[in-house]
């Protein structure tokens, strides 16, 4: 378990420091929802209407391009193979580095979420739920993500892989994920249902997601 | 003890030619079989001819599923047994199965444009076939990025496993998400709901569209050996000129 942690405060400590680049994935979706109302056109009963899609597109975009620097800055510098060969079980590491990849990419995005929600015009009332969406799914969309870096990384491959093998399975975390805050924006659909499948899909990629990363790490670079 | 006699390619080469020719003789039979029952088979009352497409459409459908699950079970006999055609297996089945799937895809299309009135729909079975087939596509990539054959397989073989979990995830999502496309009519409860006219030729369609699927899986097995072994004999050619 002391390994557990002292990785974990690792990878947090190396992404909040110069050169980690922690806070970009936060900036990105800022442009990215930025950029919305250029494309859309500034109509604010439209952007009312889709502004829960766009925070969770803009998310699940921004989770996405930071998903690359999750192993591959590792396996420049040999300190993936040290993890492979060491006593910790290699499932446990890579579930360490996905929870720190998720507190310093994801979470920021959840925080500055309700300032962007306000500049869609996202009811006050339900910009609070719309974080709470977000807060629930992004943790799914990371360990997914987990199983698309260890593939890529395992054959020497970035960037459009990742999106071409990660994407098609976000497609449920995406669908409830919307379906969530629109229920809690417009209803009549209650918000329950749609928000527990979202969390029952985020603790099922915590546990499925380790171990198929794991395999993948394994069977590449042996 | 025949998936241990079979893991020497050659055994399994020459049980292929053997095996090939009867296997695309029965295909064409039951091709013929079948497309002279669909001809057959009675127009529907309110769609006409155009519900021959189904002949063609609901077999595709059905493969584009099977394929998925023999690239699985060759995933597994890729990453638990190691077994040497496992891994041929699953790259084989991929181009298969996203061909079927590719069909199903358009045929459906070209059925929706007059029973429907539109060639697309973000309708739920529509969306979760092209999911499946984006699936498929990112099966493909893997395989065709990776340098080492073996490689990359074993890489294939974690994302079709990982797809196999997602692929009722994605189904359900989606179902739940929208809905146009008819539900199920043959295997169902309380039994099938289409009259035998129109029930056998498809089953004959299906069976022969199965055999089509285990010919050009096959012949696509045969033909990534024959690949290997050319690759091998490059690098060992390149070897003994170099030195």
């Amino acid at each position: 378990m002391n390994a557990f942690v002292a990785l974990l405060l690792r990878d947090i400590r190396l992404s909040v420091r110069v050169g980690g680049g922690a806070l970009m994935g936060a900036l990105f979706f800022l442009i990215v929802v930025t950029m919305m109302p250029f494309a859309l056109g500034p109509d604010l009963n439209l952007l009312a209407r889709i502004g829960p899609a766009i925070l969770w597109l803009g998310a699940l975009l921004a989770t996405l391009l930071a998903l690359d620097r999750l192993f591959a800055a590792d396996h420049d510098d040999g300190s993936l193979d040290l993890l492979m060969m060491g006593g910790t079980p290699l499932e446990l590491a890579v579930a360490a580095k996905a929870i720190a990849h998720w507190l310093t990419t994801a979470l920021p995005l959840v925080v500055v979420s309700p300032v962007l929600g306000l500049m869609l015009n996202v009811e006050l009332r339900a910009i609070g739920m719309v974080a709470l969406t977000l807060l629930a799914g992004t943790p799914a969309l990371t360990f997914i993500g987990l199983i698309g870096a260890a593939l890529s990384v395992a054959l020497r491959r970035g960037g459009l892989l990742l999106a071409v093998l990660v994407l098609p399975l976000t497609v449920p975390v995406l669908i409830f994920g919307v379906a969530a805050a629109n229920a809690a924006i417009v209803g009549p659909a209650p918000f329950g249902p749609p928000f527990t499948i979202l969390c029952a899909l985020s603790l099922a990629s915590l546990v499925l997601g380790p171990f198929a990363a794991a395999a993948a790490l394994r069977f590449g670079l042996e | 003890m025949a998936a241990i006699y079979l893991a020497n390619p050659s055994r399994f080469l020459t049980l292929v030619n053997r095996v090939l020719p009867w296997l695309a003789a029965i295909t064409i039979a039951l091709f013929a079989i079948g497309l002279v029952r669909t001809l057959h088979a009675p127009d529907d009352y309110q769609q006409g001819a155009t519900v021959k497409i189904m002949f063609i459409h609901v077999p595709a459908a059905w493969l584009s599923m099977m394929g998925w699950g023999v690239m699985s079970v060759a995933a597994l006999g890729t990453l638990v047994w190691r077994h040497p055609l496992a891994d041929v297996a699953g790259k084989a089945a991929a181009p298969v199965g996203a061909a079927f799937t590719f069909i199903c895809l358009v045929t459906g299309s070209l059925w929706g444009r007059p029973t429907w009135g539109t060639y697309w729909v973000w309708d739920a079975r529509l969306t979760s076939v092209l999911v499946m087939f984006l699936l498929y596509l990112g099966v493909l990539a893997l395989y065709w990025t990776a340098e080492d054959p073996g490689r990359g397989s074993r890489a294939a073989a974690v994302l079709t496993l990982v797809g196999a979990v997602n692929i009722p995830i994605i189904k359900f999502s989606v179902d739940w998400w929208n809905t146009l496309h008819q539900p199920a009519s043959i295997l169902r409860m309380g039994g099938n709901a289409i009259d035998p006219s129109i029930l056998w030729p498809l089953l004959i369609m299906a069976a022969a569209f199965t055999l089509l699927f285990f010919t050009l899986h096959l012949g696509a097995m045969r033909n990534e050996i024959l690949r290997r072994r050319v690759r091998s004999m490059r690098i060992m050619q390149a070897q003994e000129a170099r030195a």
